[in-house]
């Protein structure tokens, strides 16, 4: 049901995002969703794209990459709804580690990306509160 | 209880004093045999205003001059010969990876106390005639090779002269022909593991019983790996080309530390910045003076290797002192906010946290305080996607480094392979402090 992030480990070096992105776009995959968490040494790129065995192909000899699994929902474009999302995790005891979230072009929706430590556990306690997940389907048809 | 076995025995289990008496006898006349033979070193007694006749035994083997490797460069190929070159019968030499090779001399009397020194280390590993020892460390120039060949021949074990390389026809060999004691570099001995991994053979199918490695630093917890992977009981062995080759001193069943040949070699522990000989016990750099030697007698020479010397009484019988695994080199030695630190206590820390001993040491010094860094490479099975993980990863490592250190480092986990190797050797240390401008 998850959706699929790629995760890269990105030295603090000059070039190193340039260098990912650009090898990206030379094989044609695109970037959907991004996010950057850092500390002083290094950063962690997330990424959500539209073709994940190319990326890490092209990516695995340079980078340090993983696929992690996370929680895709959808979220109607209006104020209050994330946090609406965000107390049913809460009520049901369930711990974020980071989320992001994007726009899509052909929806009136925005895409929410969920890292918790029990995927199924949050998708359940979404789902029965009405919301909708998405899965790496949805993101191919974007 | 299995009767205690020993190639000489009378030497080898010999009272210290009877050892002590012999050294001051042997180095007496060896000191005359020098100081007549080799200007070189003669130069460096009268500068030091020491005479042959001061020497009257082990006691006053301090007021001789040190050699050191610099001494062999200037001296090479000649300047350190004690014989005439047609009394020589065979020369061997260092890899001259720190610059020119040092080149040693042997005459056929040199070449047979080599052996014999071998030939102890392979008894002590429970080696004897009925065994098949395979040698798989480099022949050639190398000492490797040839120390333990010729130790193998003198304990009467069916040798197979392999060299080192064609790893899966040396398993062949093993599987064939049912070899029972390896000798190789335990860095080979550990690729030889992985590739019976990866081939499929379990060390059950081996006969292997022991291994007999040296001639690389290498850790604790790296013996363990090879003895799970070979099925085996691993001995260190420990020499160098300037003193003779392998088997200056070897580890017996007890595996806490190498039996120096003393009734060859004469060790001392001395402060590598002062030069002052420590007490038995104080960690420093390790000094030997060939008793024996004929052709290539060096006295008091500094091997660079930081060790521990001890003549705690050990239940293999052996009365010969022992020296710690060398815990670094006099030379790599960092000190850092006045601590000594060795390149190798970090490594074996990043092998018993369960890294690969893939790291890089970086010093700066800033404000008068030194910034003590270490970059580790972590495996990508480690690699996680939130940053909290990782930089709790590096507290632990880093705590574990305290622990042994007794300085706390900043570790900064990085990519696999992402530490710059130059022909295969990565850069361990690099020291911005510039302290001697």
């Amino acid at each position: 049901m998850s959706l699929k992030q790629l995760t890269i480990f990105v030295e603090n070096k000059k070039g190193a995002l340039v260098e990912i992105t650009e090898t990206l776009a030379n094989n044609n995959v695109n970037i959907r969703a991004l996010s950057i968490a850092e500390s002083e040494e290094f950063g962690i790129l997330r990424l959500i794209v539209n073709d994940n065995d190319t990326a890490i192909n092209t990516l695995k000899d340079n980078f340090l990459i993983k696929t992690t699994e996370v929680v895709g929902v959808k979220i109607g474009d209006a104020p209050g709804k994330l946090s609406t999302a965000l107390k049913v995790l809460d009520g049901a005891g369930i711990n974020i580690e980071y989320l992001y979230a994007f726009m899509t072009r052909t929806e009136k929706h925005a895409y929410v990306v969920l890292r918790v430590a029990d995927n199924k556990a949050a998708e359940t306690v979404l789902e029965n509160a009405g919301f909708h997940l998405i899965t790496d389907k949805d993101i191919d048809k974007l | 209880m299995v009767e205690k076995r020993y190639y000489q025995k009378e030497i080898e289990t010999m009272p210290v004093e009877d050892i002590k008496k012999l050294q001051s006898e042997k180095l007496v006349k060896q000191v005359k045999h020098v100081y007549e033979n080799v200007p070189y070193y003669r130069d460096l007694m009268d500068k030091k205003g020491v005479s042959p006749d001061d020497i009257k035994g082990i006691e006053d083997l301090h007021k001789l001059p040190f050699l050191t490797k610099a001494d062999l460069r200037e001296a090479y190929p000649y300047g350190l010969l004690a014989k005439p070159l047609e009394e020589c019968v065979r020369i061997q030499s260092t890899s001259g990876t720190t610059g020119k090779r040092v080149v040693a001399f042997y005459t056929q009397k040199d070449v047979d106390l080599w052996e014999d020194c071998c030939a102890r280390a392979i008894v002590a590993a429970g080696g004897t005639k009925e065994d098949v020892c395979q040698v798989a460390y480099g022949y050639g120039l190398f000492t490797g090779g040839s120390g333990l060949h010729g130790g193998s021949h003198k304990v009467g074990c069916l040798t197979l002269p392999m060299s080192s390389g064609f790893t899966e026809r040396q398993i062949q060999f093993m599987q064939d022909l049912g070899s029972t004691i390896l000798c190789c570099t335990p860095s080979y001995a550990a690729y030889i593991g992985e590739t019976l991994k990866e081939m499929g053979v379990s060390p059950d199918e081996l006969s292997l019983k022991a291994g007999i490695f040296g001639a690389e630093p290498w850790t604790e917890e790296m013996r363990r790996e090879i003895e799970k992977s070979l099925g085996i009981k691993a001995y260190d062995i420990y020499g160098l080309t300037e003193t003779s080759g392998p088997g200056v001193s070897f580890e017996c069943e007890e595996q806490s530390g190498m039996h120096i040949n003393e009734d060859h070699f004469l060790a001392e522990i001395i402060d590598p910045e002062t030069g002052e000989v420590l007490p038995e016990g104080s960690k420093g750099e390790l000094v030997f003076t060939a008793l024996d030697k004929e052709a290539f007698p060096l006295l008091r020479y500094r091997t660079r290797d930081i060790c521990v010397l001890s003549r705690k009484p050990c239940s293999c019988g052996r009365t010969h002192i022992k020296m710690s695994k060398p815990m670094g080199r006099s030379d790599d030695m960092l000190i850092i906010r006045g601590v000594n630190v060795f390149p190798s206590q970090i490594e074996s820390v990043l092998i018993s946290e369960g890294y690969q001993p893939n790291y890089q040491i970086v010093v700066d010094r800033a404000n008068n305080v030194d910034i003590f860094e270490v970059n580790v490479e972590m495996n990508a099975d480690q690699f996680t996607d939130i940053v909290s993980e990782i930089t709790s990863m590096e507290k632990t490592l880093a705590e574990a480094m305290k622990k042994v250190l007794g300085i706390n480092p900043k570790v900064n986990l990085v990519a696999p392979k992402s530490i710059v190797r130059s022909e295969g050797k990565a850069v361990r240390v690099i020291d911005k402090r510039k302290l001697h401008d």
